[in-house]
């Protein structure tokens, strides 16, 4: 019993990471129904950005405290990542709104290949440790909880509460709910669509740098690859809590990690990308509209 | 590099003015964008620690090119490129008659094919002709086979599958593992890999009947990396990473083989000179005729019913349906021809490596197959074997690229831009030229007279 709930604790970190890149996902996938393919090499980017940002405040100062070096890792790691996923929309994206649809899938392919190769180029191949930051464990009754992962569950609850706040409260939120319904018709009424659209690249953008940077804090080494995987299981995880839902990003998201914690702990370690993989075809295959999603009204 | 699009009337005054303006902002952007990975780099020191190296001049070199970049874009390229929109616009529109070289372009340019390895071995004699047979022509070739058999899926049925590689991967383990472990041949093999491959299709399509789209792109690319990752796991039969290694090659039918050993070694039966050209060239041969039935299949195929139902398919799912075609057997079909286009090519590849891995059958390799399809123009085949010549050429054409080291040091390695300028390319032919190389398709059905049509009148299919 305690085994199964210590791999829930790791698997529920694990998870929080996940949904917090599927934001990303759901939100561009719902506001202008494309997969952002470069949305996980952007998280792979901001742990690059948290790594940097972590090396030069270790150049300047002896000693920094952990929580000012992590908010100061995180922010570098949001204004990065947010000034390349809006660059790629720019580029890469708006010429072909309009387009048929496989246009910026293509191009979205190609950033992801871009991405993960200008870092292998401009910052080497190899796996890039750091010093653990954070190594406090709490002891609860047998389960061993570290202060990372309460940190990342916190962080990611924080996240999640002012997103929902802003997409749910805000007047940016109701651009972006009315161009998700009806891109035209929320133009005619006033809405700058294309301004909503790059704010939300953004947001996605600034979130999957709060993941990076968490990833890095908490596996302490990152790798210019490390955008694929974890990209297609966030995604996994937006279509699991069904895709263009915000609470299903996240329950996904805890769902994925879930089961792969879960998975590796009792079946076979080797096939925990294979039982996530077989979940999405699953999920797509039977509940295409996934957990919390509204399902699509085909129209003739 | 960061696009404004704003599109004020140029005046020639604020023309300039309004391109130093966008160029600065460029500029701005690509510093904050290059400031921390190229100008810092993170590197290891001799305790294994990561220190930073400055490169504060390359980053000047970024900044310098994104702006230059950006200036010349808007002051320069747009109002061109918009004069010569306006200038097209005024022109009558005129369909020239297409002449004899254009015409018989296809068969030009399998003529020059078959040419391709006499002429090279007579320029650079047998040695000097490997590089270019089997680097860039065989290499070439693979992928245009790949890519066909993919258009059959994507580009007529409209089926878009992120996981072929899948089934490219199902053919050279079927050649690999069946001849090592069964001593067959290459030639009894290879419609064998197709047809294990075929069934693959079939059972990967049959779930996906219901899904569309984008979920359907990323059904199959789960299903690509289930093979893959079964394939790294189930070490026991496919030895895992190490892969399958001494595949046996292929032989002239029997005939001759390219064994050195062997006593009816090819050189020897013909008191030829000991060398590896001519099995390269033989598999050159090899590539090129399954090229050319790939081609013929897929051109008949169009016109038959099956091939009308793809496209009707592709166009409309639900007049398809309701017109009484039966789509459970359409997608079928097309997912299981593809699928066997990309078992013969995984045949192919393991006769030609002599060695298989799961390392060369990852996403990327899909994700390159269908940019090459969609960026020649998917359903016009001339276009995916141009795309796939210059994609699969230009990147193999960088490694070849040794004097770039006398301009950039020692330490340049081009082949590790490999993939990021292919990435490059992937984006910036996409977003100047959507519809690929190739804008026109050619109707199967048609009134009267057979007329290319515009490929922004194809639909890229639902389903």
């Amino acid at each position: 019993m305690e085994y199964f709930i210590q791999q829930t604790v790791n698997g529920l970190t694990l998870g929080s990471i996940y949904g917090m890149i599927a934001i990303g996902y759901t939100m561009v996938y719902g506001i202008i129904g494309m997969i952002n393919f470069a949305h996980g090499d952007v998280f792979m980017l901001g742990a690059f950005a948290a790594l940097i940002a972590y090396l030069i405040l270790a150049a300047i100062f002896a000693s920094v405290p952990v929580a000012l070096a992590l908010l100061v890792m995180m922010a570098v790691a949001i204004v990065m990542t947010s000034l390349w996923n809006w660059t790629i929309e720019r580029i890469a994206y708006r010429p072909l709104r309009g387009s048929f649809r496989l246009a910026p899938l293509i191009t979205a392919i190609g950033m992801s290949i871009v991405l993960s190769n200008f870092i292998q180029v401009t910052q080497g191949p190899r796996n890039k440790p750091i010093a653990p930051m954070v190594s406090k464990v709490y002891d609860v009754g047998g389960i061993s909880i570290s202060l990372k992962q309460i940190l990342i569950v916190v962080i990611t609850i924080v996240m999640m509460t002012v997103f929902w706040f802003i997409v749910n409260r805000t007047s940016l939120g109701r651009a972006q709910r009315a161009t998700e319904q009806d891109r035209k018709m929320a133009a005619l009424l006033g809405v700058d669509v294309d301004r909503t659209i790059s704010i939300t690249f953004v947001m996605g953008a600034a979130l999957a740098g709060v993941a990076g940077t968490m990833f890095l804090m908490y596996y302490g080494v990152t790798v210019f690859s490390d955008g694929f995987i974890p990209g297609v299981k966030a995604f996994t995880a937006a279509v699991l809590g069904g895709i263009g839902s915000l609470p299903g990003a996240l329950l996904g998201g805890l769902l994925i990690g879930l089961i792969e914690s879960l998975w590796s702990a009792y079946f076979s370690i080797d096939y925990k990308d294979v039982a996530t993989f077989s979940i999405l075809a699953v999920v797509l295959i039977f509940k295409p509209s996934g957990i919390l999603g509204r399902p699509e009204i085909e129209k003739v | 590099m960061a696009a404004n699009t704003t599109n004020s009337p140029a005046r020639p005054g604020s023309l300039v003015g309004q391109a130093l303006r966008e160029a600065v902002f460029a500029g701005l952007i690509s510093f904050g964008m290059f400031v921390l990975f190229v100008g810092l780099k993170t590197d290891q020191n001799m305790r294994n620690e990561l220190v930073l190296t400055q490169r504060w001049g390359l980053l000047a070199v970024f900044v310098g090119v994104a702006m230059a970049g950006r200036f010349l874009m808007v002051a320069a390229v747009r109002p061109w490129i918009a004069a010569r929109k306006a200038e097209r616009a005024a022109r009558p529109a005129t369909v020239a008659e297409a002449g004899p070289i254009r015409r018989n372009l296809h068969y030009i340019a399998f003529g020059a094919l078959v040419l391709f390895p006499p002429v090279v071995v007579a320029l650079f004699g047998m040695q000097g002709s490997l590089k270019f047979v089997d680097n860039f022509g065989i290499q070439i070739l693979i992928y245009v086979m790949l890519a066909w058999g993919l258009n059959i899926v994507v580009g007529l049925a409209g089926l878009l599958d992120l996981g072929y590689v899948a089934f490219y991967a199902v053919g050279a383990y079927s050649y690999a593992l069946l001849s090592s472990h069964f001593g067959l041949s290459f030639w009894v093999l290879l419609p064998l890999a197709g047809i294990l491959s075929a069934f693959w299709g079939v059972i990967l399509g049959f779930p996906v009947l219901r899904l569309r789209g984008d979920y359907l792109a990323i059904v199959t690319l789960a299903f690509g990396e289930i093979i893959r990752l079964v394939l790294v796991n189930w070490t026991e039969v496919t030895k895992g990473t190490f892969g399958i290694s001494g595949i046996a090659k292929a032989s002239v039918f029997g005939i001759w083989s390219f064994d050195v050993s062997a006593p009816n070694n090819f050189a020897k039966a013909f008191d030829l000179p000991m060398s590896s050209a001519y099995y390269k060239i033989f598999l050159f041969y090899v590539i090129l005729a399954m090229c050319a039935i790939t081609a013929f299949v897929s051109i008949r195929l169009r016109s038959m019913p099956i091939g009308r139902a793809w496209e009707a398919l592709r166009e409309d799912e639900i007049a398809c349906r309701s017109l009484g075609i039966n789509t459970v057997t359409t997608k079928l079909t097309a997912f299981a021809i593809g699928a066997m286009f990309g078992g013969f090519a995984g045949a192919f590849f393991g006769a030609r490596q002599g060695f298989v891995s799961p390392e060369s059958f990852v996403f990327l390799e899909s994700a390159v197959i269908l940019a090459i399809v969609v960026l020649g123009g998917m359903g016009s085949m001339f276009g995916i074997a141009v795309a796939a010549a210059v994609m699969i050429g230009g990147t193999e054409l960088l490694r070849e690229m040794s004097f770039l080291k006398a301009a950039f040091g020692p330490d340049f390695t081009p082949e590790l831009y490999r993939m990021l300028i292919f990435g490059l390319a992937m984006v910036i032919v996409m977003v100047l030229k959507p519809r690929g190389f190739v804008g026109t398709r050619q109707p199967t059905a048609f009134l009267h007279e057979r007329k290319a049509i515009s490929g922004s009148f194809t639909k890229e299919g639902h389903g």
